[in-house]
């Protein structure tokens, strides 16, 4: 009946790069606003599926499908949505389209813009082709409701993920991808031998048959064991904390686009196996685990915000950042009850859109400056380049988890979580995680203020000249003392008078509509000469955020402050899905 | 008393021999020259292809095993020990499936012969002639069905290869290649006919039926004393001397130096890269599926009743063929010593599902030992599940085997077609294919990812999942855990090898030479069939599921 649905949000972007690959030619002219159809088309789609979906039932499978694939190994290809796995569709979906509006909206001299032709091959066709499967392959993983399936979706993102950091990377990209890829192979091979465990002792490879069935048929060791063996795949893409390493290099070798990408949805994939597979399927299993997937958790929270601390680069702190965040997601996991559970969705959701928006402004900054080395980068960026510091301004505050933005609920109902872990788990030890992971989050603000104070405020340093100031300053986002003259002291002082609920307020108020309205306003191409630079640049002039980075970041602030200010729009979904799925435990 | 034969049975490598003469007649009275060099090959072609369809004539009819060859009625009591049916010849579902993967292999190998042959330089009458006869061997092989017919056939196999490799005269490093492959397979031979004469001397009789029988205990051997006459400290199962442990070992370390398992492996990569490039993909896919073929009847239809003997030599073999074969083509730079090791290390995961035989069979004996025999059935079930086991295991090999060999010979002749071009044939001399020969790319990046077992080449991934799987279900735990480790090993070259092809290059020399379309014909077979097994295994799987030959 809506069993086209998943299938169409499949076919779509495959069909456009099987496309691409028949009749390369024909499209070439096309390229630009070809990539961008495609995923708006796939786009719509998951639109009309978040419009269709009966929020009555969101712990029901819908627009399910299910048909034999493989009868030989029992294979079906069973797709359906449900509440845990619907926000996260409308995530991928929503940041591939962004993604193509950043490459295809810009003019020739705008930055990190792939899709045009240039000295030196920066390859369009292929570019656009990989994005695709990609798209494929992440929206799959999410649909798939069968063990060996999922798997497949799960494994044909890696090969366009590792061609896009190969092929479009920095400098360092091919050890980056090589270890990327190595990495998350040897994960998944272990998941493999998992999931075949699974399916040696259940005989089954269906995943709702197998949460139904809460595990029974696997005697606790194997259970222990199956969920050690997906654990571990699930973790190396998560990614958790001892299996993290190949995260920075990725993400800071990866292009924009692909850094995006891998925060905002790759890194997803592996949260979701947990709730999917090892924690439904194998709940005895994850009951043993669970307080060694929380150490190991908060151990990640706390690490990456030393890393942090320790980063120069902007790129590679907000990968490390990433680690801690995806250790509170972590711990909701361990604590194996609905609230953790349901923070550890919401956090997973939340991190997609926020670490996706903080990575799209890092790719902006080092295609800027040539560098997003943050000593390099001098500071007063809300001097030189008001837009784009405010907007980095904030995505930071809302990754550091201030109230009323979305970062907040998650990493609260993680930590709440923790205070009253499911029966049978050792709650003092769940205590101390909570106390860890709450130093953790006092952490996170740490350094991402280090990282503001550093980058947005203070003199710019770099900056000799700063003519057109005023007038964008004016027109930019009002609140912050924008006049390059201002002392780093002050300014500073000026941000901890400023409560944090004073900025929600000041938030809405300076609606990103707005913004956009006034960009609108100007003519496009119009070069916003904020200032020029000296040294690393060659003396280039910077521009402030161009029309097209804008339509691809205004999405992202906007769901940032409607998950935030309305967290109760996920939390309703992934709540009985979530209760269903825990059935076992609770 | 006259022989009966059924001619219809054995149509396929009668054919396949008459048109070998035919080629060597049309060679001896055709004026030599190009075009007589590309009828030989039409020739050939043809008579593969007539072969082929009566493989899939007999596999229509359908109608079980025919057999022919055999013991007459009259003989069978006085002669046999056991009252099993003595054929020499059969043809079942395992025949046909090895006859079918060796012909279509055969199309792709003719067709690559004709690229190679193309050049001049190398005879064609005797080329095409040595290749139909390896052919004969390879289709020969499957159906047979006692000790002499496997070894005449085996050696049918691999006397024309070493020939082969040796055609491209005045090239030292192929004269290397063919002496190098001369003796190993001789001393491979005289190894597996002195275990052969062992195993014979114990059962009385060369049928794998009858040696079966006596095997496990069900009839009495012949050659063997009162159990009192041997030492009992190599006591082989069901109270048989120690000399059919020996026996049995010998055999299986002929095999093994035809299908290149550590530790008879050494020989593999330099034959691969001395020998014409259609020789080293005829090696790597039909002379090893004929050997897999050969090693299976073997073990699983002679000797079944010694499982608990050759099972475990089968795993370590196994384990130590994909670890060494994938470890080693990490250090290569020529792109055929890098297939050589390759499928070096494919002939592990192809091994390692029949060493868990044994252990299927074992736990379904005994449930109460295993870790958590939740799963395993009753005890009354039990015999039904080990040979449920066996077939499975056997289905597991022959399946990886059909897919590896479409994935396989796609990615030889992508090879090939670059041999033209390139002399040396590195690693090096792929950068930045897909710019200048796109579909040549894609179809190679396309077959290195199915033998890593990467989507979107799916049918090397199910092919891996059904060994796995197997693996796992056998409880041979570690058995999966080094073939974890070992994709993820294979994975760096495959994928390595694929990131070249992307790599931008600096433009290459000119002088290059066209391909034959006959090159691109073989490539379009291997990947149309490789992509046919990823979007539809169950084309093979189906078709393996029943192929354990009883």
């Amino acid at each position: 009946m809506t069993g086209w649905l998943p299938v169409a949000l499949l076919a779509v972007p495959l069909l456009g790069a099987l496309l691409l690959l028949v009749s390369p030619t024909v499209l070439r002219p096309w390229l630009r606003v070809y990539g961008l159809v495609v995923s708006g088309v796939a786009l719509v789609l998951a639109v009309v599926m978040v419009a269709t979906f009966d929020y009555g039932q969101a712990a029901r499978p819908q627009f399910a499908i299910d048909r034999e694939w493989i009868p030989g190994l029992g294979i079906h290809f069973h797709l359906a949505v449900d509440g845990i796995s619907l926000p996260l569709i409308a995530l991928t979906a929503l940041l591939t389209f962004l993604c193509f509006v950043y490459l295809s909206w810009g003019d020739a001299r705008g930055p990190g813009q792939l899709l045009r032709p240039r000295a030196g091959g920066a390859r369009p066709r292929a570019l656009v082709f990989t994005l695709l499967v990609l798209e494929v392959g992440m929206i799959g993983t999410f649909l798939a409701l069968d063990l060996l399936l999922f798997f497949v979706f799960f494994e044909i993102v890696l090969i366009p993920m590792y061609f896009l950091i190969a092929i479009w990377g920095g400098k360092g990209r091919r050890g980056a991808s090589i270890k990327f890829i190595l990495y998350t192979l040897l994960g998944s091979v272990v998941m493999l031998l998992g999931l075949l465990l699974v399916w040696a002792r259940t005989g089954t490879l269906d995943i709702v048959a197998l949460g139904q069935a809460h595990g029974a048929g696997m005697p606790r060791a194997v259970q222990i064991l199956a969920f050690v063996a997906i654990g571990v795949g699930l973790a190396v893409k998560t990614p958790m904390w001892p299996l993290h390493t190949w995260l920075p290099d990725a993400h800071t070798e990866a292009p924009t686009v692909g850094s995006v990408l891998l925060a905002g949805v790759l890194l997803k994939m592996g949260t979701y196996g947990f709730a999917r597979i090892a924690i439904p399927v194998l709940p005895e299993g994850a009951a043993a685990v669970a307080p060694w997937l929380g150490a190991f958790a908060v151990v990640g929270i706390v690490y990456g915000a030393l890393a942090c601390l320790a980063q120069r680069d902007l790129k590679r702190m907000i990968a490390y950042s990433s680690v801690g965040h995806m250790g509170f997601v972590l711990l909701g996991f361990a604590t194996l009850t609905t609230v953790g559970v349901n923070g550890a969705l919401f956090a997973n959701v939340a991190h997609g859109l926020i670490t996706g928006l903080l990575f799209f402004l890092a790719g902006a900054i080092k295609e800027r400056y040539g560098t997003a080395d943050m000593r390099a980068l001098g500071g007063g960026m809300l001097a030189t380049l008001p837009h784009l510091g405010s907007v980095l301004t904030f995505a930071a505050i809302a990754s550091l988890g201030v109230p009323g933005l979305a970062g907040f609920w998650g990493e609260m109902l993680s930590l709440f979580g923790a205070f009253q872990p499911a029966a049978g788990l050792p709650r003092g030890l769940f205590l101390t995680f909570m106390v860890i992971g709450g130093l953790g989050a006092v952490l996170t603000a740490a350094y991402f203020l280090v990282m503001l104070s550093r980058v947005t405020h203070g003199r710019p340093e770099r900056a000799q000249a700063i003519p057109a100031v005023a007038r964008s300053g004016a027109s930019g986002v009002g609140g912050w003392p924008s006049d390059g003259s201002a002392s780093p002291d002050s300014e500073r002082s000026g941000w901890a008078g400023e409560s944090p609920d004073s900025e929600r307020a000041a938030w809405p108020g300076e609606s990103p509509d707005s913004e956009q309205a006034a960009w609108a306003g100007e003519p496009p191409d119009s070069e916003r000469v904020t200032g020029t630079i000296e040294g690393g640049a060659g003396g280039r002039v910077l521009r402030d955020i161009q029309g097209y980075e804008f339509a691809a970041w205004v999405p992202l602030i906007v769901l940032i402050l409607l998950f935030g200010l309305w967290p109760k729009l996920l939390l309703s979904l992934t709540t009985p899905a979530v209760q269903t799925l825990l059935g076992a435990l609770s | 008393m006259i022989q009966q034969i059924d001619y219809s049975v054995i149509a396929v490598p009668l054919v396949l021999a008459l048109v070998a003469g035919l080629v060597l007649m049309l060679d001896a009275f055709l004026p030599s020259g190009g075009r007589t060099r590309t009828g030989l090959g039409l020739v050939s072609l043809a008579g593969v292809v007539v072969a082929l369809g009566f493989v899939v004539a007999q596999a229509v009819r359908g109608d079980g095993a025919r057999a022919t060859f055999c013991v007459p009625e009259s003989l069978a009591t006085a002669a046999g020990p056991g009252s099993e049916p003595a054929c020499s010849f059969v043809v079942d579902r395992f025949t046909l499936i090895f006859a079918g993967l060796v012909l279509v292999a055969g199309v792709v190998v003719v067709l690559m012969s004709m690229t190679q042959l193309a050049g001049g330089g190398i005879p064609a009458g005797e080329w095409y002639f040595l290749l139909l006869c390896t052919l004969v061997g390879a289709v020969t092989l499957p159906a047979s069905r006692d000790l002499i017919m496997l070894v005449v056939a085996l050696e049918l196999v691999s006397l024309p290869v070493f020939a082969l490799t040796a055609l491209k005269r005045y090239d030292g490093r192929s004269s290397e290649a063919a002496v190098k492959l001369f003796l190993v397979s001789v001393v491979s031979t005289a190894v597996m006919l002195f275990g052969v004469s062992l195993l014979y001397g114990i059962a009385g009789t060369v049928y794998l039926s009858r040696l079966a029988a006596v095997f496990s205990g069900k009839a009495p051997a012949p050659g063997v004393g009162a159990p009192e006459t041997y030492s009992s400290l190599l006591v082989a199962a069901h109270g048989l001397p120690g000399v059919v442990t020996v026996g049995l070992v010998l055999v299986v370390a002929g095999f093994a130096f035809k299908i290149a398992v550590v530790p008879f492996h050494a020989w593999a990569a330099d034959v691969y890269q001395g020998a014409p490039i259609p020789v080293a993909a005829l090696l790597s896919v039909i002379s090893k599926a004929a050997g897999f073929a050969g090693l299976i009847l073997v073990l699983v239809t002679a000797l079944p009743g010694q499982a608990s003997t050759w099972s475990p030599i089968i795993a370590v073999v196994a384990a130590l063929t994909m670890t060494v074969g994938n470890l080693l083509a990490m250090r290569q730079r020529s792109a055929v010593r890098l297939l050589a090791w390759s499928s070096v290390a494919q002939s592990g995961y192809i091994l390692a599902p029949l060493a868990v035989t044994a252990q299927t069979g074992a736990m379904a004996a005994a449930p109460g030992l295993t870790v958590g025999a939740g799963a395993a059935g009753a005890a009354g079930a039990a015999g039904a599940a080990g040979a449920a086991g066996v077939a499975g295991a056997v289905g597991a090999s022959v399946a990886y085997l059909v897919i590896y060999a479409a994935m396989n010979l796609g990615a030889f002749a992508v090879v090939m077609l670059m041999s033209r071009t390139t002399a040396r044939n590195e690693l090096d001399d792929y950068r930045g294919l897909a710019f200048r020969s796109p579909v040549a790319a894609i179809a190679l990046a396309f077959c290195l990812i199915c033998l890593a077992g990467l989507p979107p080449g799916l049918a090397g991934l199910f092919a891996k999942v059904v060994v796995f799987r197997q693996i796992v279900e056998g409880g041979a735990g570690w058995l999966a855990v080094v073939m974890a480790v070992n994709t993820v090993i294979g994975l760096y070259y495959y994928v390595f090898w694929t990131a070249r092809l992307f790599t931008p290059a600096e433009p290459v020399p000119a002088g290059v030479r066209r391909a034959l379309p006959a090159a691109w014909v073989a490539v379009g077979i291997a990947v149309v069939a490789a992509l046919l097994f990823s979007v539809a295994p169950q084309l093979v799987l189906g078709m393996t599921s029943l192929s354990a030959s009883g």
